[in-house]
């Protein structure tokens, strides 16, 4: 479990970092809790490290402007126990709880996450859900993008060569919304068989917004826009989650393996779906 | 080409000249001599490796050792002080918390990073805390009694 040898850069700067990442040979290196096992598995075998860890500034969560930023570099613990997710979007501070594990979640980063793309990652569900946004920079230039433009496909994302995830925005829940993140752990790896983030809110009696991200089901972690807008304008009764959650597996490819079929997963996000959807409305 | 690193392990000063790829459980156990921290799955998954790196628990085999330059390690060898066990230690003595105990010198520093943040956890807030650690032995009841007679010693 040695990894392929490579050259190791540690940058001070972003400038600096942007600069070595540039011309797309080189790969940057976050936590590491999902680049470091593909390497030891000789999966991965850059031949240009550079390592992101010694740069100030890419960790913080910060409320700006009705928005809440939060730093690439920031690690799930920090997401998972930050006051102010907790207080002001509890959906992504909880779904943090969800990976890995203590000492993962100790050295896993955000940034590191998204741009790592796994399809079964807890993360996309949430931010799907949120309709967070990226923001993206390379040398010379940024852009930033909705964040169900950022997933392409599996291990795939927007992320051109030289390009790295700079930050996330999420917003500031308004009142009577609630949220709820529903995993079924695979009982080995504790990855998502299915996640699902639901997030809805109620306006003069109705369900006004309905927002669920579903990871796990798919090639790529997606928002089921169908179930969202058969649960709008819904009293939010039981029949009108069940109905709703019916939709989520509509027209998907169902991921298979050896431990859940494409039927059996699908089932599995129509069950779970119907329990976010209710749990996000209690917590309403 | 090699790196020059320079950390701080048990409270004593090592520095060494390292390639690049060393995973850090490699350098703590083969360049620095601490066999403490175990190697198991080497996948991440078993927590034998746990090592703590500027006081976070981390998986020492999914690190590398230039990741870890100028910084304070703590291994299971520098966890008593003056002779004592540190609580967490004694309570896995007095509890049986450990049959083989391969796990046991990174179920120890999950442990105990679980309490400094939760002095006084659940019965299910000490097994979500300790997730990141597998007992091959499955002795996993007497490693709950452990953590909560810990717990209790240090005054949580």
């Amino acid at each position: 479990m040695i990894p392929q040898n490579f050259t190791y850069q540690a940058p001070k700067t972003l400038e600096e970092a942007l600069a070595l990442l540039a011309d797309g040979t080189a790969k940057p290196l976050a936590g590491g809790m999902s680049l470091i096992p593909l390497m030891k598995l000789r999966l991965a075998a850059p031949e240009r490290i550079v390592d992101l860890g010694r740069i100030p500034g890419l960790n913080y969560i910060r409320e700006e402007d009705g928005k809440i930023r939060i730093g690439a570099m920031t690690t799930h613990y920090e997401i998972e126990t930050s006051p102010l997710l907790r207080a002001r979007c509890p959906l992504l501070a909880t779904t943090a709880a969800h990976i890995g594990d203590m000492q993962v979640r100790n050295v896993g980063t955000i940034g590191g996450s998204l741009a790592h793309a796994d399809p079964a990652a807890d993360y996309p569900a949430a931010l799907l859900a949120l309709e967070a946004e990226v923001r993206l920079v390379r040398a010379g230039g940024e852009r930033t993008l909705p964040i169900r433009d950022f997933f392409v496909d599996v291990f795939t994302t927007a992320l051109e060569p030289g390009e790295i995830v700079r930050e996330v925005v999420v917003p500031v829940e308004a009142p009577g919304t609630g949220t709820s993140y529903q995993k079924v752990a695979h009982p080995a790896s504790g990855f998502a068989v299915v996640g699902i983030a639901a997030r809805v809110r109620r306006g003069d009696g109705k369900i006004a917004l309905a927002r669920l991200g579903v990871t796990g089901l798919a090639s790529k972690p997606f928002r089921a826009d169908a179930a969202e807008k058969r649960l709008e304008g819904t009293d939010g009764a039981e029949t009108d989650l069940r109905a709703a959650a019916a939709a989520v597996t509509e027209g998907v490819e169902a991921n298979s393996d050896l431990y859940a079929s494409a039927e059996y997963r699908a089932h599995l996000a129509r069950v779970y779906a119907v329990r976010g959807l209710r749990s996000a409305l209690q917590a309403a | 080409m090699t790196h020059a690193i320079t950390v701080t392990i048990n409270g004593k000063p090592y520095a060494h000249q390292v390639e690049p790829r060393l995973l850090l459980i490699h350098y703590l156990r083969d360049v620095v001599g601490l066999t403490g921290p175990h190697i198991g799955c080497e996948t991440s998954i078993c927590g034998a490796c746990t090592v703590m790196v500027d006081g976070k628990a981390v998986k020492a085999c999914t690190m590398f050792a230039v990741q870890a330059d100028g910084r304070q390690i703590l291994t299971i060898e520098g966890l008593a002080t003056d002779g004592r066990y540190d609580p967490v230690q004694e309570a896995f003595w007095n509890e049986h918390a450990l049959q083989c105990g391969f796990c046991t010198p990174g179920m120890i520093l999950a442990a105990k990073q679980l309490l400094e943040r939760n002095p006084n956890p659940t019965e299910e807030e000490i097994r979500h805390g300790l997730e990141g650690n597998l007992c091959r032995c499955t002795g996993y009841q007497h490693i709950v009694n452990a953590v909560r007679a810990a717990a209790a010693r240090m005054g949580g």
